[in-house]
Parts: structure tokens; C-alpha cells; sequence
């Protein structure tokens, strides 16, 4: 019986021939990049204050007073707009015993040989690092993020608390990043996956190579129900 | 206008009066925030310094008073909380402030009362300057005072993170911080600071560090040969010494007065957020990218194959069929 | 001050009591500061709270509101058992070799001739004996038991150590190291200084306070002496400026005395101003009177004022009663007796005691006419505004006048600083909005009132129609012209008394100081004592020449100090009997062998022999009293008085409230509380922050110390459960207050009698006027009673009340 072990209920078989599967709804999507594009505001204007060498971005974004003034805010709608990505996706994102498989043979993932890798659900163990790491990150973020909130917040910490909170910060920063470029990097890397977030769906064949049980589930259901 | 002001001068002595050119621009920034410009070869003043004998200290407030007319500043009408101290801290409209605590001493079990001004102690390892994300917004100028430069400042609150004597104060209303500039405006054309000017005691004296501190070792004498054994200078070595040093009666226990910390120092974390943390993210965050992007041009990439696309077809089929003609 | 702020750079030891100066005299402050840097000078406070004063003195000790006289009369005892007395000084420089009448004694805490009817002394045993030369008997050996020395021992026997610490509170070793170090300074090269102000003026015996801390200054030598004297710490910038000109319904310029009714005329009135000398050579130098006295009357009436009409004596007012001060003036505003009031530059609601009977002196008044550069509360108090000032507007009929006057700093003039230093300084501003000169003012009423009169007539023109009026523009009197009329002029040749054809001065030429006053008519000086600020050298109190070449402070070329630029008073008596300096390090002036130099104006005829003539030349005595003779009207000596309001019964004679001879109106005796009713003793006082009622308008002093509060112990506050910087109560048999609550432990309870004695501060600069949160002062809560020689309030000692209260409700 095909049921959501490995799929949300959404995902369907869009076309047989050549076959499509759609991965991520239109209001997915959009809260995706809701969330990237801020994070990537995030990115920019942070790294601003970050070190001198990178103070110019604040010209990206009207300046050192704006940028000061944006970014936490920024960070405000990212927290909230990755916790609906959080809540659509945490159940598929849960830790499975291929994970370890998949980890232990990376190796042939990045030769390109998943033959001798366990079929996978929606989400390797890759994405679910990225995922989890993003999730941990997010929150360290908004909370350190809120004790140096110098506009709203000044007196919420004491001055050595702040201080921890602004290197936590930091560090939670460079760590945000660091996930953020290995997830671009992986999305690009592995074709065919970018179109899973701009049109929403994958090719069969994307589906069969990475995510076989995904796909077979979703396949399965298909059949259950008044498929078209 | 041709002239500059003669360096540096005492709050004591009446100021020159022709009209001068300030002497703190540019050409004396020796440090500048976030990697600001400072002047390749800076004009080399004599470092000053304000001294503030505790012991000669009224509490009459004469330095608030004269630090709100000179700055110009508004602070507010607030209310009394059980203390002389008003307003009841440094605020962005209040750049100096009396803390005044009473204090027991333990060994003659009398009590003394410890009146102590707040405000910045313009380090010469400044705390905020290296915290500041802003290009130029925190100077230090060769003669030792750190300033602050408005229309470079963005509000973001590290120099508070970073300052290890809780000095700077963020305005509500123009998102810029403050604290006292050691009247660098003053000194630039020879005259000291206006707290220095008011105090009527001259428990606030300013000149060169040398002469401050010469003055401060007659004080700390006086105080002696009083039975203050324990007199000193407080001129911490933790952030490189000060340009704003007290006498203390009680140089043992600078906390008694206020909180005056002990050993004060750029916090650790404040060292290592600005330090390693930087230089370690920033080369990490690069090195991915790089990686990231060097990965991408000269790989080939992870690829779906025509067979993975048959197989899936397969498979769709497969279970279409099954569904078609199986189990009607 | 007999010396002056800078001189007291020169002491050795500085005793702060009944005054607060580093609070309420900061920039005054600065000379002990310095005295204790350069000269190693200690600083000794004593005083109910431990003040700002205290935070930086060497040595703190407690008393008990309104108990100096016994602390200081303890100190003389002191002094005398372990003989650290100057007594060269003594024997020669004061009173103390002078026999007193048999009749004259002490007992049960009160002096000889007590009235309790007329609550009055007959004083007429209070004198020396004199002998069949007409000159007071002397013992110089000091054995007789009648000399003032033997009088006075005996009169502060009574005040032990153990006396002192259970009327003042005082831990005794506190008193006795204090009495050491002051003992110290009866050493000839020791020099104290005693720095006072309204928290010894302020009380029903507050004359007698400052007598007690003068007497011990003669006894150890210290008057006239570089960093020694008696230095009273004015209030005002201009309050020395005050007394001078003689702003007391008492007083004529220069400390001369109005008539009275009894002196119905010229003669009758010279009559009491004889200043015969009491011993022999001495120069008696209010024998001078008659010359300072015709020299004012022809400033005054000019050419009206003439030999056969005696200097137009007729003119000038008589007094009825003792003096028309404050207190009496609200008395009788209370009565109804007063129908316009001028109050210029003076806010007597939040200034004087009793505020209620204050207003409803005032709602009795038909016109009240307020000349102030401030809105002040006086003006407005007829203005209901809630709890601050709940009065019924609707039910007062008064009609206010607000006429706003130009600030010090938008006026040119002299200031003259507790010093006596007479400062001229030029306006800094031009005075804003309507704002007038308070001389443009009152030459235009005066204009106008002279104009009635000679439209109108009226029983007695005169005095008003031949007032000499001699200024450039009538309407408004320039600084200049009115600094120059202080100084005096020649209205015809002044000869030299010693070559009657020798002219020292023309006619209409400014006299060079008051030497050349003559009781002929021949010159005018508004003020004898400020002849000299402005001679035909210019004008004296504009000199800023600020150098110093003996290193002692003196700084005879800045400004002008009355009198004849004398900087320290009684400067004669800095060197011994022969004329050298008791201290050659802290030489003033000295004896030549022929003249006396020095870098001070000596206070002495320049030839007048050491040994011969004694130091103190305005007493006909030529020395200075221990023994004030009928002088003050409660007692030669002081002696100790609990105020009016007194936690504890009198320890010499539990009989006697308050001072035994001060004046007390009908009713307000019956407003006097018990400790039964009120235990705790009440002091007022000033803050550094603010300047009276008046910076309270400045946003920044405002912010500097906003809002009323009151100080009270740790331990008060526990027993009444009140925590820092909540709201209470303050309540006294006359009004209550609120403020929040400094619980501080600057101020301890004392132990007097045996019973524990709370102390509660209140300062006084908030009213419901201006830029500060509005609150009250502490006059809501003060007796309506004065000193009995001055009738200055008693403001620093009474008896209150305190509670916690429910906080203010939110606006």
C-alpha cells in the first residue's frame, strides 16, 4: 500500500510521458524563496558588519543606518517564514536508517555512481543536514539575534551576555552561510534539482536516481486513487 | 584662521582667544573604526588626559551641568528613585554623570561617601572602536582621544558590546551613539574640557597624561598623609591605560566606587568575535564559495542519465498498468 | 566674612558647621579644597546629616539640629582645662581683663532681669563696672572673679563632655577629637577657620550660634589672622550687598540705624550714638557716626538737607516698633493691617515659614505687586494648582501685579560676594520680552508717585518733593551714577583736617574714600562703608588684577572690598601686642616702629602705637567682647536654648521653650508641637544642584535633581516601614508635605536624654512653579518664629512627622 512514508500528500506524478513529479506546491515555492531571498538580504547586510572588507554591501541597501535597521527585521520575517517551511517539511526531513548508508557512501555520491546507495525517500541525508543545520541555525540566530537588537532590545541583556550573544551570532552567522552554499551548491550541482523549486516539479529520471522510494510511493498512490 | 591651537593646554588656563583652526581633523586620526581612513602621517600630539580626583570631588554636578550647555543636549526632567544620582544614568542626552554610593569602611567603620564621575575613559585600546562595524564612525586621534563620528555611525549598538566600561548610549531619536567626546571640539583650539572648566574644585584637572599623572602622584601623596594608605591612580593597564584617570582614595577597590571595574580589559569575547571569528568566517565563507563555484565550473555535475528517465517511465508504467488491468 | 574666600587658602584647619559650603557654596568651596592640597589643612564637618561637605572632610561628626551653642560652649570649656588658649591674645585683644556689674548672673539657663511677661531682659547688669575715670574697669592679671575671663569660665562649666554628647548627640570621642584638633590652633603659627551659614542663622538663637564659634576663634587667636575669622557664607551672590545698603526696615546704608520714635530728633537721636571710648587711647571709630550720618542725609535731600533743619531729619521715617521684618509684615498682612505689598526679587511663599498663615496673609492684601525675572509661586499664589496649591481662587480678592526685571546676568552693577568684595560686572544680555531693570521700574513709580504729589498735595509732600534726584535721565538711574553716589562726592571744598587750607578734595570731585566725610555738609555719600569704590581713580570694583605678590591671597588690585579695600578685618590683630605677626609665615601687616605696612589695608590708624591702641577700633572698648555687654537681647554669653519645636525639655531649666527673648505673634505659640504630638526633629536645607526657587525653571538643573524629596535614616525607615524612593508624608502642627524618600544612611539616629532622636531632611527647592515636577519645601512645616536679635526663621530645627503614602496617581 503506496501511503506519505516517504511523500507528502501532495506530491503526484504530473506527466507519464516523459514523466514529471511534482515535489514542491506554488505556496512552497513561494515561501522557499521568501526565505532565500531573505536569507540572502541576511547574508549581505550582516556580512557588512561583519568585517570592514564587506561594509560596501550596506551601499546595496541604502546605506550603514538602513542596513542597521533592515537586517533585524529581515531576520524577523525569515524566522517566521522558514517556520512554515519548517512545519511542511520536519516530518520527511526525520532521520532514517538509509541516512547512514547514504553518509557512509558519499563518496560514490559525489563520483555519481548511486547505484550501490539505498533507494531514498524525499530528502538524503544531505538535504536533511542542510535542513536540520538551517533549522538549529535559525534559531540560535533569532535569539542571539533579538538580545543585540540595539533598536527594540537595548537593556533585554546585560553587556557580557551581549557580548556572548553578538560572537554566538557571528558564528551562527558564518555557520548559516556555510549551509547556505553548500545547499546552492548542491541544487546546482545535481541537475535537474533547481526545477523542483522554480517549477515545482522533477523529471522522472531525477526522481528515479535520487529519491527512488520517493518516487515509488508517489507513483504507488497514484494508482490508488482517481489518478490525472 | 591661519593659526592652530597650541597642544595641549590646560582646562586651568584661559584659552587662547584669536580665532584658530582646530587641530583634530583628519591629519590626527591614528585609528579610525572598520578600517576608516587615518592619516598616513599623522600630526604627533601629546597624549592628554583628565584626571579626577575622587578625593577633591563635591558631587555638585558643575560637570553635568557644563557637558549639557556645552554639548547642547536635553536630557529629561525625570523623578527622584531614593538617590542624588539624576538622571539615574548616562543617556544619549547625558554624556557625564555623579554616581554617587555610600560605603562603609570596614576597618574604621565610618562612613564615607563615594561620588564618583561616570563616563567615558577614553581607552587607549579602545574597546568600542575595535568593535565598530563602521568605517570611521570611532577615531582616536594622536593625542589619545577617542571620538566619535556622527554621520558615520549606523546605531548598531557593538561599541556598548564592546566598551568594558558601559559608556556609549544609542538615541532613540537619531539612532547614533554617544558619550563624551573629551570635548575634542575644545581641545582642538586649545581649551579644555568644559567639565574640567565648571568643576569648581578643580577635582577635574586636564593636560598632557604626563603632567596628570605628576599631578595625580602629589594628590595621591596628600591623600597618604592622610591615612588613605591605599591611595592611587586609576589608570588600567588593561586597555592600554586611560585618558581619563581617577585618584582613588581607595586604589585597592575600585569597584566600592560605582562599579569601577577592577581590571578592566576588551573582553575576551569581544577579542574573539573581532579576532578569530572574523578571520576564521571569512576565510571559511570563502573558501566554500570558491570551492562552491570552482566545483561547479570544472566538474561535471551530478547528471540524470536517459536510463534513469526510462527506468522512471518504467516504473510510472508499470504501475499504471498494474492499475489499468489488475485488480478490476 | 571678616577675611575673604581666598584667604582661606591660608588656614590649617577648616570647621564647616551650620553651613554646608561645599553644597551650598561650591565655587566659594574651591579655597578649602585648595588650602588642603597646598597646605595639608584639615577639614572637620559637623552637622545633623553627612553632607557633600562631609564626603570630602577629614573628620565628620553628628549634632543634633538646633544644639550648637552646647557643642561650642563645650568647646571653650575644653580649651580653657587643657589651656589651649592664646592668651596673650586674650588678655590683651579681648574683653576678657573687663569687671562685669555684681549684679550680673546666670542661673537656671537664664540671665539676670528675665521677663517672662514681656518675654525680655532687663539688660541693665549686663555691663562692665565703670570707674570714677569714666572708663571701664580692667584686672589684667584676670583674678578677679568679676573679670569676663572667670565669668566666662564659670558660664561654660556646665558643659562636660558627657553634657555635650547628651544635648547634641554627639558621640563624646567624636567631640573630643575634635576639640583636640581645634585646640590645636591656639598655637600662634595654627590658624582654624570657621565657615558658616543659615544652618547657624536659621534658628531662634541664631545670633548666639555665631557667638559661640567667635568666642572661640578669640580664644585661640584666630580673628584677624590670614586663614583664621568669623566667614558667614552668603546665601545670595548679592545678599552682603543687601545688608549693606541697609534693605532692613532698621537699618540706614552702611549699618547706620533708622530713628526711632523716641528720638524725636536730631539731637535725641545723636545722643545714643556717642561711642565714647570705654578705655583709654582707644579710637572708637563710630565716633565717626555724625559724618557718615549728614554725609547720607545729603544724598539723600541734597541742598534740602541743611544744618538748621538738621540734615532734614525730620524726613526720615520712624520706627514704632523694633524693625518691620518679614515675620511682622505677614502678621500684619494676616490682620489686615496691610493693604500693598511690594515683592521685589523675593518669593516669600516657599521663603518663610508657615506657608498657610502665608497665604492667608497674602489673600488679605488689597494689591500685591511681585517684581521678578521668574514666575514665582508668591506671584501665583492665588493660582490653584491641586494639591501644590489648593487654595480657592474665587475667594481671593487680591489684585497681583507681575512686573518682570531683568536677571544679574542682564544687568551691570556691582555684586558684593560674602567677602565684601564689591565685584562690578557688565549684562551679558539683553533682557527679553517686556522685562525692565528693577531701577527703571522703580524710578518710574517713583516719578509718578512724586508727580501725585505735586498735582495732589498731601499731610507730608516733602519728603518725596526734595528728594534729591540728580540723575541724566530721571526715568532711569544708571548703574554709574548710583555706584558714584555710593562712593560720595565734595559738594564744596573738603579741607584737611590737620592744614585747614590744605583742600584734599574739590567740589564735586568723588571724595577718595570715607576719611573725607564731614559732618558739615560739605560732602554726600550714599554708603560711608563703599566710599572709595568709585573715586576720581575710577571705578575700584572694575580693577581685575588678579595677581597676588605676597602668595597670600590677598589680590589688593582685583575689584573693591569695603572697607577702604581691606581684605581681612581686624587685620591688626594678626601680629601680638608688640606689632610682629603672631606668625611670620603668615605676615599681613606689621609694626615698623613707626607705621604699620603690610600687604593688607591695615584695620588701624596707620600710626596708631601696638600696646597702645587696641586692634578692634570700632568698639569704644577697643578689644574685642567675650562679654557682649546689653548688646544682643538674649544674653551676654550664649547660653544653651532648645528651639521652639524640641525633641527633649531644656536640660539647664526644663521650664523654658525655645529663646527665652525671642518674639512670638499671638497664635503662633499655640502652633508649636510637642515631641508627644511629633517625635521627629526636621532640618531644612539647600541642594547643590539648585539655587533656592530659581533654577528650578531651568530644564537643566531640573534634570539634575527633578523632583522634592526628603532624607531619612536606614533605621527611621525600617520603623516605619517606608522604602527607598517611595512617596510619603510629611506632616508638622502647620501642614504636610509629600516628597519621596531617601532612605540614606548619611543620616543616624542620635541618642539625647536617652531617648532616640530620628532626623528628617528636607530640602527645599521644589514649588509648583517652573521646569522641576512640582512639590512643596519644607516652610508648609516651619514655625512662624524668629531669631530674638534678627528674627531670622527657624528653619533648620522642628519638630515633623512621616508616613509612607500611596504614590502620586499618573497624570
Amino acid at each position: 500500500m503506496a501511503g506519505t512514508r516517504y511523500s507528502e500528500r501532495g506530491d503526484h506524478i504530473e506527466t507519464v510521458d516523459p514523466v514529471t513529479v511534482s515535489r514542491y506546491r506554488g505556496i512552497t515555492r513561494l515561501n522557499h524563496w521568501v526565505t532565500a531571498i531573505s536569507l540572502i538580504v541576511l547574508a549581505l547586510s550582516g556580512l557588512a558588519f561583519f568585517t570592514p572588507s564587506l561594509y560596501f554591501l550596506t551601499g546595496l541597501f541604502g546605506g550603514g543606518q538602513t542596513t542597521r535597521w533592515l537586517h533585524p527585521i529581515i531576520g524577523v520575517v525569515l524566522f517566521f517564514s522558514f517556520l512554515l517551511l519548517f512545519l511542511q517539511m520536519w516530518r520527511l526531513n526525520l532521520p532514517r536508517r538509509e541516512d547512514r548508508v547514504w553518509v557512509a557512501n558519499i563518496g560514490e555520491v559525489i563520483k555519481d555512481q548511486e547505484e550501490k546507495l539505498p533507494e531514498l525517500g524525499k530528502y538524503n541525508a544531505g538535504q536533511k543536514f542542510v535542513f536540520w543545520a538551517m533549522t538549529i541555525l535559525i534559531v540560535v540566530l533569532i535569539v542571539s539575534g533579538i538580545m543585540i537588537w540595539q533598536q527594540y532590545f537595548p537593556d533585554l541583556v546585560t553587556i557580557p551576555t551581549r557580548r556572548i550573544a553578538t560572537l554566538v551570532h557571528s558564528l551562527a552567522a558564518v555557520g548559516i552561510i556555510l549551509v547556505f552554499i553548500l545547499h546552492v551548491f548542491a541544487a546546482i550541482w545535481t541537475r535537474g534539482t533547481l526545477r523542483a523549486m522554480t517549477r515545482g516539479s522533477v523529471t522522472g529520471g531525477w526522481a528515479w536516481k535520487h529519491h527512488r522510494k520517493w518516487l515509488r510511493e508517489v507513483a504507488g498512490r497514484q494508482n490508488e486513487g482517481p489518478a490525472e | 584662521m591661519s593659526d592652530t591651537a597650541p597642544q595641549p593646554t590646560t582646562a586651568a588656563a584661559n584659552p587662547p582667544v584669536q580665532a584658530l583652526e582646530g587641530n583634530l581633523g583628519p591629519a590626527a586620526v591614528v585609528r579610525s573604526s572598520a578600517g576608516g581612513p587615518v592619516s598616513t602621517e599623522p600630526a604627533q600630539m601629546t597624549k592628554v588626559a583628565k584626571l579626577i580626583d575622587i578625593s577633591k570631588c563635591i558631587g555638585c554636578k558643575a560637570c553635568q551641568s557644563a557637558c549639557v550647555e556645552w554639548n547642547d543636549t536635553h536630557p529629561e526632567v525625570g523623578v527622584n528613585t531614593g538617590s542624588y544620582q539624576n538622571p539615574h544614568d548616562l543617556t544619549p542626552e547625558m554624556f557625564t554623570l555623579m554616581r554617587f554610593e555610600e560605603w562603609v569602611n570596614p576597618d574604621t567603620n565610618d562612613l564615607e561617601w563615594l561620588i564618583r564621575k561616570d563616563g567615558c575613559m577614553h581607552c587607549e585600546d579602545p574597546g568600542c572602536l575595535k568593535a565598530c562595524p563602521a568605517p570611521g564612525a570611532i577615531v582616536q586621534y594622536s593625542n589619545g582621544i577617542v571620538d566619535f563620528i556622527h554621520e558615520n555611525c549606523i546605531g548598531c549598538g557593538y561599541c556598548v558590546t564592546g566598551c568594558p566600561f558601559d559608556i556609549p548610549r544609542i538615541s532613540k531619536v537619531d539612532h547614533k551613539s554617544y558619550k563624551c567626546t573629551l570635548c575634542s571640539d575644545r581641545v582642538a583650539v586649545g581649551q579644555g574640557p568644559a567639565c574640567a572648566k565648571a568643576c569648581p574644585t578643580q577635582a577635574i584637572v586636564f593636560g598632557t597624561k604626563d603632567d596628570m599623572i605628576q599631578h595625580a602622584n602629589g594628590r595621591i601623596e596628600d591623600l597618604k598623609s592622610r591615612g588613605y594608605d591605599n591611595a592611587g591612580l586609576y589608570d588600567p593597564s588593561g586597555v592600554g591605560g586611560t585618558h581619563v584617570m581617577y585618584v582613588l582614595p581607595h586604589a585597592d577597590k575600585p569597584s566600592i566606587y560605582s562599579n569601577l571595574p577592577e581590571n578592566p580589559s576588551i573582553s575576551p569575547v569581544v577579542e574573539g568575535w573581532k579576532g578569530v571569528t572574523k578571520t576564521a568566517g571569512v576565510a571559511a565563507m570563502g573558501v566554500a564559495a570558491a570551492g562552491a563555484v570552482l566545483m561547479s565550473l570544472f566538474t561535471r555535475g551530478n547528471r540524470v542519465a536517459e536510463h534513469d528517465e526510462e527506468a522512471a517511465e518504467r516504473l510510472v508504467e508499470t504501475d499504471l498498468k498494474h492499475d489499468g488491468r489488475g485488480e478490476s | 566674612m571678616t577675611n575673604s574666600w581666598t584667604d582661606i587658602n591660608n588656614t590649617d584647619l577648616v570647621i564647616v558647621m551650620g553651613g554646608n559650603a561645599a553644597e551650598a557654596h561650591p565655587c566659594g568651596f574651591k579655597w578649602v579644597t585648595e588650602a588642603k592640597a597646598n597646605r595639608g589643612a584639615k577639614l572637620i564637618v559637623v552637622d545633623p546629616r553627612f553632607n557633600r561637605t562631609a564626603a570630602v572632610s577629614d573628620y565628620y561628626a553628628p549634632i543634633r539640629p538646633g544644639s550648637d551653642i552646647a557643642f561650642l560652649m563645650g568647646v571653650i570649656r575644653w580649651l580653657i582645662e587643657n589651656d589651649k588658649v592664646n592668651h596673650e591674645y586674650v588678655t590683651n585683644f579681648t574683653n576678657a581683663p573687663f569687671l562685669v556689674k555684681d549684679e550680673f548672673g546666670w542661673s537656671d539657663g537664664l540671665f539676670t532681669g528675665y521677663d517672662e511677661e514681656k518675654r525680655d531682659f532687663d539688660k541693665s547688669s549686663w555691663d562692665y563696672k565703670i570707674g570714677a575715670d569714666g572708663f571701664a574697669e580692667v584686672d589684667m592679671t584676670l583674678s578677679d572673679p568679676r573679670c569676663v575671663w572667670n565669668l566666662l569660665k564659670a558660664h561654660v562649666d556646665v558643659y562636660t563632655p558627657e553634657f555635650v554628647e547628651n544635648i547634641c548627640g554627639t558621640p563624646k570621642d567624636k567631640f573630643l577629637a575634635i576639640c583636640a584638633m581645634i585646640g590645636e590652633c591656639s598655637a600662634p603659627d595654627k590658624v582654624m577657620t570657621s565657615m558658616y551659614a543659615l544652618g547657624w542663622t536659621q534658628h531662634s538663637k541664631g545670633a548666639q550660634n555665631i557667638r559661640g564659634m567667635a568666642m572661640v576663634q578669640l580664644i585661640l587667636g584666630n580673628i584677624g589672622m590670614p586663614g583664621g575669622g568669623m566667614n558667614a557664607l552668603r546665601g545670595h551672590s548679592n545678599i552682603q550687598g543687601l545688608t549693606d545698603i541697609g534693605l532692613m526696615s532698621n537699618l540706614i546704608p552702611g549699618y547706620l540705624s533708622i530713628p526711632t520714635e523716641r528720638d524725636v530728633d536730631w539731637t535725641t537721636y545723636m545722643s545714643t550714638k556717642g561711642f565714647k571710648p570705654l578705655r583709654p587711647n582707644q579710637t572708637s571709630y563710630w565716633q565717626n557716626y555724625p559724618k557718615f550720618m549728614v554725609s547720607f542725609m545729603k544724598a539723600m535731600w541734597g541742598d534740602k538737607a541743611t544744618a538748621e533743619n538738621d540734615w532734614a531729619y525730620d524726613y526720615l521715617p520712624k520706627l514704632d516698633v523694633a524693625t518691620y521684618d518679614i515675620l511682622r509684615m505677614f502678621e500684619m498682612m494676616k490682620q489686615g493691617q496691610v493693604n500693598l505689598y511690594f515683592c521685589q526679587g523675593f518669593n516669600p511663599l516657599l521663603s518663610f515659614p508657615n506657608r498657610a498663615k502665608l497665604t492667608e496673609a497674602l489673600s488679605n492684601l488689597k494689591m500685591l505687586v511681585v517684581m521678578d525675572p521668574l514666575a514665582t509661586e508668591t506671584a501665583h499664589f492665588w493660582q490653584n494648582h491641586g494639591e501644590y496649591n489648593d487654595v480657592d481662587s474665587a475667594a481671593i480678592q487680591t489684585e497681583v501685579l507681575e512686573l518682570p526685571t531683568t536677571c544679574f546676568a542682564e544687568d551691570e552693577g556691582a555684586l558684593v560676594n560674602s567677602g565684601r568684595w564689591l565685584q562690578w560686572h557688565w549684562a551679558g544680555g539683553t533682557p527679553p520680552g517686556e522685562a525692565k531693570h528693577d531701577t527703571w521700574i522703580m524710578a518710574g513709580i517713583f516719578q509718578k508717585v512724586r508727580q501725585l504729589y505735586q498735582e495732589e498735595g498731601g499731610v507730608f509732600p516733602d519728603p518725596i518733593l526734595d528728594l534729591n534726584w540728580d540723575y541724566a535721565d530721571p526715568a532711569e538711574p544708571t548703574p554709574e551714577e548710583l555706584a558714584r553716589e555710593l562712593n560720595g562726592r565734595a559738594l564744596q571744598p573738603v579741607y584737611d583736617p590737620a592744614d585747614a587750607t590744605k583742600v584734599v578734595t574739590e567740589a564735586g570731585k568723588q571724595l577718595l574714600n570715607f576719611s573725607q566725610l564731614r559732618d558739615d555738609g560739605s560732602t554726600m555719600c550714599a554708603c560711608w562703608i563703599y566710599s572709595g569704590c568709585w573715586n576720581e581713580n575710577g571705578n575700584n570694583m572694575a580693577r581685575r588684577d588678579n595677581s597676588d605678590p605676597s602668595g597670600m591671597g590677598v589680590h589688593a588690585d582685583w575689584s573693591f572690598s569695603w572697607p577702604l579695600n581691606r581684605r581681612i578685618l581686624y587685620n591688626r590683630a594678626s601680629a601680638d601686642l608688640q606689632g610682629k605677626p603672631w606668625d611670620p609665615n603668615r605676615k599681613l601687616i606689621e609694626w615698623t616702629g613707626e607705621r604699620w605696612e603690610g600687604v593688607d589695608v591695615p584695620d588701624i590708624s596707620p600710626t596708631a602705637k601696638p600696646g597702645e591702641v587696641g586692634p578692634y577700633i570700632m568698639n569704644p572698648e577697643g578689644v574685642s567682647r567675650l562679654f557682649t555687654r546689653g548688646m544682643m537681647r538674649d544674653g551676654p554669653f550664649p547660653t544653651h536654648m532648645e528651639p521652639f519645636e524640641a525633641p527633649i525639655a531644656n536640660a539647664l531649666n526644663p521650664q523654658l521653650r525655645g529663646n527665652p527673648a525671642a518674639r512670638v505673634f499671638e497664635g503662633d505659640m499655640a502652633q508649636f508641637a510637642t515631641s508627644e504630638e511629633f517625635p521627629l526633629v526636621a532640618t531644612s536645607y539647600r541642594l547643590t544642584e539648585h539655587f533656592h526657587y530659581w533654577t528650578k525653571h531651568n530644564p537643566v538643573n531640573a534634570a539634575l535633581q527633578p523632583q522634592a524629596f526628603v532624607e531619612i535614616s536606614v533605621e527611621l525607615a525600617e520603623e516605619k516601614g517606608i522604602a527607598n524612593g517611595s512617596r510619603v508624608r510629611i506632616w508638622s502642627k502647620r501642614g504636610q508635605i509629600w516628597a519621596k524618600a531617601v532612605v540614606t544612611r548619611r543620616i543616624r539616629p542620635l541618642t539625647c536624654d536617652g531617648k532616640t532622636i530620628h532626623v528628617v531632611g528636607i530640602p527645599l527647592h521644589w514649588g509648583f512653579m517652573g521646569a522641576a515636577k512640582k512639590g512643596w519645601g519644607p516652610n508648609s512645616l516651619t514655625p512662624f518664629v524668629g531669631d530674638a536679635n534678627v528674627e531670622t526663621p527657624e528653619f533648620k530645627a522642628f519638630l515633623v512627622n512621616v508616613e509612607p503614602a500611596a504614590e502620586e496617581p499618573v497624570a
